[in-house]
């Protein structure tokens, strides 16, 4: 009886056991999510605004360096969890700066790159109005052309001969 | 003995050009026309002597000399011949030699024109080009030889120089790193030296500038000389940027042609500026006005011309920590400093000279639009020159890089692009001095209302973006106004001359090359707009990973995966070649064989995309990745490129213009133009 007992007590536990670590095993399988249902379309729609500190200029979505493969992967793994496309964005601005971006955010210093070119632009716009306006004033003295001085007939004798002999 | 050779020379030529400089300025001041000779023979004799260095160099490159550290460093056994004579330039080291080869074929080629009517620009033009010449024979020389050789020291630890240090013995390896294999295409074995030819090209119309500046000429002399100087450097800058588009667009493996990055916007500014200048000195030409600003002009591009090879050779693209620990880096910025200053300075001394009498008269004149061409070139170039320096500008305040990528630049310059080819459409038909709206209107409708029919065309097909089918009627625009103008000089001299209205068509363009070159290379960027309208807008991607047989749709597209082959070659390359067969509307158009190539020397891969190319759009086929052939697995990626091939047919067509507008013309002699202007209907009849 207590054999009998003690086995049930065992088959409970293992039971018991058993049901805790596949219910657990169930439940994490249903949470974790298939990077397979991800398509390489969705990932590279992320990528391609994405650049990896090491390849200067190569957009990730081009990129073919393991490094870049391995953040792909990353980029595939997050949309997998359900994360937004502005959330793994910023998920590597976290982990490797802004440089990893496509185009300075707009805060601090980085104004300078967006404001300065039309900045230069208006400049040089208003550089030209200014010069039209002063090209269309009149000029300060009436221009006149000098009187002609009187050419003796010798000079211009010798011009024809020089231009005779060219 | 080939090295001591190449080393000599190069040495002998540097010392030449201080030699040429000195006298010039010598034979200036005391007045003595034999030393500037002397200085002009110098100057002639750089271009032989670079000759034998730099053949010295390729005959290293071509005998596998790899105690030569350059030749270890880009050459390999494995290499053809044509690519050993390539890698000239496929190194920092060997590509500034070349530099100076090509720099001195001009320079040479200057003192061999007729100086008797501009004696006195001489010396200055010797001096300015020399200047150039001898610093970068001087980089050259002292911080990246080309002729170094490879040393092993007591302790084993091999280094280069050109002298044996002390202790050491030759270093002697059996094989070298090989090109890089990026640099092995065709497009660019060429693109380099086009690109180098412009850069040194546009050295000579600086050189005039600065004589014109020193000697106080304030005529028009220095931009008459070096007219076909411009068209010529900006030809090759052109050519450099289509070759170096084309490249990218078959070797980088990424779809596209033009990537904003620093690289090509180094090549890029200079031609900015270059074409800025080549409309704006036509104003100086006609009315004797913009003295001043074809001066700043010329002073911008002969700088950004250092500027972009200071760029592409400083290492500072990389860091800023990288430029202050290259010995070439500080050179080049001092270099660009001071050449900056002083043409500037000369300038700004020489500002009432140059003042013109002449002013504008009319907002609607040509010239006034020429000007406005050119503020919206700047304004382009303002762009890519910020956002190429403020990466740099971020990293000294802050500490940390950014990237300044093809967004920023496309949201930038793509208004400034619209409004250049609007430009192009009115300017031709605006008069010079004096223009109104009445006149300007009668003369634009008609090509106005013809070329709304391309959108409207558009629209009816479909196409609802909006910046397309204003970019269609631009393009659609710019044709109209320049053939009508065309059209309507050939049926007026046909009438005129009773000929033929294709023999009409041809002396046209041959009297006045300039003017119909120019509407030829209006043309060519109407059909490259068109290309980069379709690749920019339209242009459709998709990725997968087939299974042998499995299929993958892009647009009308289909391709089916048909197999993989994983092979050697005997030029030390891995190559893993898929075959797909490609359908279009369900039609089969063909195999395509895009492929993956593995360089053993160099450790790198290269990626050769497979192409479908019609005039309507371009399938452009990518292998990424493969699986072993038992699991029969590859990703590929796929692009549809609409209308990417008027890019490069509109590349050709602007090649052509600028070739019709830079042909010489016969020189008129002084007797036959009077004999012109005595009897007019001779002249014409001639």
């Amino acid at each position: 009886m207590k054999t009998n007992l003690s086995l049930l007590w065992t088959l409970s536990l293992w039971l018991a056991f058993s049901l805790a670590i596949f219910g657990r095993n169930e439940i994490a399988l249903a949470q974790t999510p298939d990077p397979g249902t991800i398509s390489d379309d969705q990932v590279n729609a992320i990528a391609k605004h994405l650049y990896c500190p090491v390849c200067e200029n190569v957009p990730l979505d081009v990129c073919g360096t393991q490094a870049c493969e391995q953040w792909r992967q990353v980029i595939r793994q997050k949309l997998a969890e359900g994360w937004s496309e502005a959330q793994i964005r910023q998920y590597f601005v976290d982990q490797y700066g802004d440089r990893v971006l496509a185009t300075p955010p707009p805060r601090g210093i980085n104004w300078l790159a967006y404001l300065v070119p039309p900045i230069a632009i208006l400049a040089g716009v208003w550089i030209l109005i200014q010069a039209f306006r002063s090209w269309k004033r009149p000029l300060p003295e009436p221009y006149s052309l000098p009187e002609p001085e009187p050419v003796s007939s010798e000079v211009l004798k010798r011009i024809e001969e020089e231009l005779k002999n060219r | 003995m080939i090295t001591d050779l190449g080393y000599g020379t190069l040495a002998l030529t540097f010392l030449l050009s201080i030699y040429g400089i000195l006298a010039a300025v010598w034979g200036v001041q005391q007045r003595r026309p034999d030393w500037i000779d002397s200085a002009r023979n110098a100057m002639l004799l750089t271009f032989p002597l670079l000759t034998l260095s730099s053949l010295s160099l390729i005959y290293l490159l071509v005998n596998g000399h790899y105690e030569v550290d350059y030749v270890a460093s880009v050459t390999s056994n494995s290499m053809p011949l044509y690519l050993r004579i390539t890698a000239l330039w496929g190194g920092q080291a060997g590509s500034l030699l070349f530099w100076c080869w090509l720099m001195s074929a001009f320079a040479s080629a200057v003192t061999l024109r007729n100086w008797e009517r501009d004696r006195e620009f001489l010396p200055w033009v010797i001096v300015v080009s020399l200047i150039t010449l001898a610093f970068f024979l001087g980089l050259t020389l002292f911080v990246e030889n080309p002729f170094d050789r490879l040393w092993l020291l007591p302790g084993g630890i091999a280094l280069k120089s050109f002298f044996a240090p002390q202790g050491a013995i030759p270093y002697f390896q059996s094989d070298g790193k090989g090109l890089n294999p990026l640099l092995r295409h065709p497009g660019m074995i060429i693109h380099p030296p086009m690109l180098y030819l412009g850069f040194v090209s546009f050295v000579i119309p600086f050189a005039f500038a600065i004589a014109s500046l020193i000697t106080n000429r304030s005529d028009d002399r220095w931009i008459r000389i070096t007219r076909r100087w411009s068209l010529v450097a900006w030809l090759f800058l052109s050519l450099g940027l289509i070759l170096g588009g084309r490249w990218a667009y078959d070797v980088l493996g990424w779809g596209g042609y033009w990537g904003w990055d620093p690289v090509e916007i180094a090549a890029f500014m200079p031609w900015l500026t270059g074409t800025a200048f080549l409309h704006s000195v036509m104003i100086q030409e006609k009315r004797g006005m913009l003295k001043h600003w074809n001066m700043i002009l010329i002073i911008l591009t002969y700088n950004l011309v250092i500027f972009g090879t200071f760029l592409t050779r400083s290492g500072v693209l990389s860091s800023v920590h990288a430029f202050a620990q290259s010995a070439i880096g500080p050179l080049f910025f001092m270099y660009i400093g001071a050449s900056f200053v002083i043409s500037l300075s000369l300038l700004l001394r020489r500002w009432q000279d140059l003042k013109s009498d002449l002013h504008m008269t009319s907002l609607l004149s040509r010239e006034a639009l020429f000007l406005l061409n050119n503020l919206l070139f700047l304004g382009i170039l303002v762009v890519c020159f910020w956002g190429v320096i403020f990466p740099l500008i971020s990293e000294i305040v802050t500490g940390q890089k950014v990237t300044v990528g093809p967004p920023f630049y496309e949201r930038a310059t793509a208004p400034l692009f619209a409004g250049l080819l609007l430009l192009m459409g009115i300017a031709p038909l605006a008069a010079w001095r004096h223009s109104t709206v009445q006149t300007l209107g009668k003369a634009i409708w008609k090509p106005t209302v013809v070329s709304l029919l391309a959108p409207l065309i558009a629209f009816s097909s479909g196409v609802r973006n909006w910046a397309a089918l204003l970019g269609f009627w631009l393009a659609a625009f710019v044709a109209c106004v320049t053939l009508y103008e065309y059209g309507r000089a050939v049926i007026a001299r046909s009438r005129g001359h009773g000929e033929s209205l294709l023999r009409a068509f041809w002396n046209l363009a041959g009297r006045n090359r300039r003017r119909y070159g120019g509407y030829i290379i209006h043309l060519g960027v109407v059909l490259m707009a068109i290309g980069i309208i379709g690749i920019e807008l339209f242009q459709k991607e998709t990725q997968g990973t087939l299974a042998q047989g499995e299929e993958l749709s892009l647009g009308p597209y289909t391709m089916r995966f048909d197999s993989l082959a994983v092979f050697d070659t005997a030029d030390g390359r891995n190559v893993a070649r898929a075959v797909v067969s490609v359908y279009k509307n369900g039609q089969y158009v063909g195999e395509l064989y895009p492929r993956r190539d593995y360089y053993y020397e160099s450790q790198q891969p290269m990626t050769i995309p497979g192409l479908r190319s019609t005039m309507e759009d371009d399938f452009y086929v990518l292998l990424v990745d493969w699986q072993p052939i038992s699991s029969a697995g590859a990703t590929f990626k796929v692009y549809q490129n609409p209308l990417v091939n008027w890019l490069w047919l509109g590349g050709f067509v602007f090649i052509i213009g600028t070739m019709v507008a830079a042909w010489p013309e016969r020189e008129i002699s002084p007797a036959t133009a009077r004999a012109r202007r005595r009897t007019p209907q001779a002249a014409r009849a001639s």
